[in-house]
């Protein structure tokens, strides 16, 4: 699972490179936002504009990783797409996270 | 025969066809490309597309991990699809361990008002099946699992 990572001061993006975060990818996904967010400042902004496809495993995958992550540091999710919004949704998880349109929203509110 | 004035979109007919697997960790992804490749037919919207590629994702899922538990000794997953007028049914037929107790989990919502710490990261699948599905029946036959369900899409425009 490639995600590729752009540190600032207060932030960093991880973005997915693959377009599914299914059963079969959650547990790599896990292993690489551990190694990639290891150093990450207090907020984590997940850009999963690539990403055309979780299941309920992925969705575990990301619940996951805002755990571990928390309590010191959020996890923020940009750019879904509707099937992966939907997931969220229907799980209404979508309560829990801070959920942006776009990578460019989520980058907005960072500034404020 | 042409109708007029008639939405030609889900006018397609499509025949009923079976997708057969073995069991495995990129078996999933590999008949949801095969029977969402067979729907072609229908013209799926990605609405549609997406509902039905989760659904099917959740019950395949679940078949590769608690009926064919063992990664070593791969089982046959065999896929029906017959669309009609109320949608799309699908069979799923498997040789692995039955449901615990006989039966489907019910897929009740989960509490998502707890700490983060000790929010959920599993038990939605069968909550997805459930909220996106209909008629979702499962059965023992024999030494087979056999799961139905019905998704509600393609279903042609009312007159």
């Amino acid at each position: 699972m490639e995600v590729s990572a752009k540190t600032e001061d207060r932030f960093c993006v991880v973005s997915v490179m693959h377009q599914r975060i299914d059963a079969a990818a959650a547990l790599e996904f896990k292993e690489a936002m551990r190694q990639t967010t290891a150093d990450a400042p207090n907020v984590v902004i997940l850009d999963l504009h690539r990403v055309d496809f979780i299941d309920s495993s992925g969705l575990g995958a990301i619940v996951a990783t805002m755990k571990h992550l928390a309590p010191q540091r959020s996890l923020v999710l940009a750019g879904l797409t509707p099937a992966v919004e939907k997931v969220f949704k229907l799980t209404r998880m979508d309560s829990v996270f801070s959920v942006f349109n776009t990578l460019d929203a989520a980058l907005s509110a960072q500034s404020v | 025969m042409h109708r007029p004035g008639r939405s030609t979109r889900h006018s397609a007919t499509l025949l009923p066809f079976d997708v057969y697997i073995e069991s495995g960790e990129f078996a999933v992804r590999k008949a949801l490309r095969k029977v969402l490749d067979g729907l072609e037919p229908l013209g799926l919207d990605l609405e549609e597309a997406s509902t039905v590629e989760l659904v099917l994702a959740e019950a395949l899922n679940n078949i590769n991990e608690h009926a064919y538990p063992d990664p070593q000794a791969a089982g046959l997953i065999h896929i029906h699809c017959l669309h009609s007028a109320d949608g799309l049914h699908i069979r799923i037929n498997d040789e692995g361990y039955a449901m615990p107790d006989g039966q489907a989990p019910l897929g009740m919502a989960q509490n998502l008002d707890v700490p983060d710490s000790e929010l959920p990261e599993g038990g939605f699948g069968w909550f997805l099946i459930r909220d996106l599905a209909k008629d979702v029946c499962y059965h023992r036959v024999g030494k087979q699992n056999q799961l139905d369900l019905r998704l509600a899409v393609a279903i042609p425009a009312p007159a």
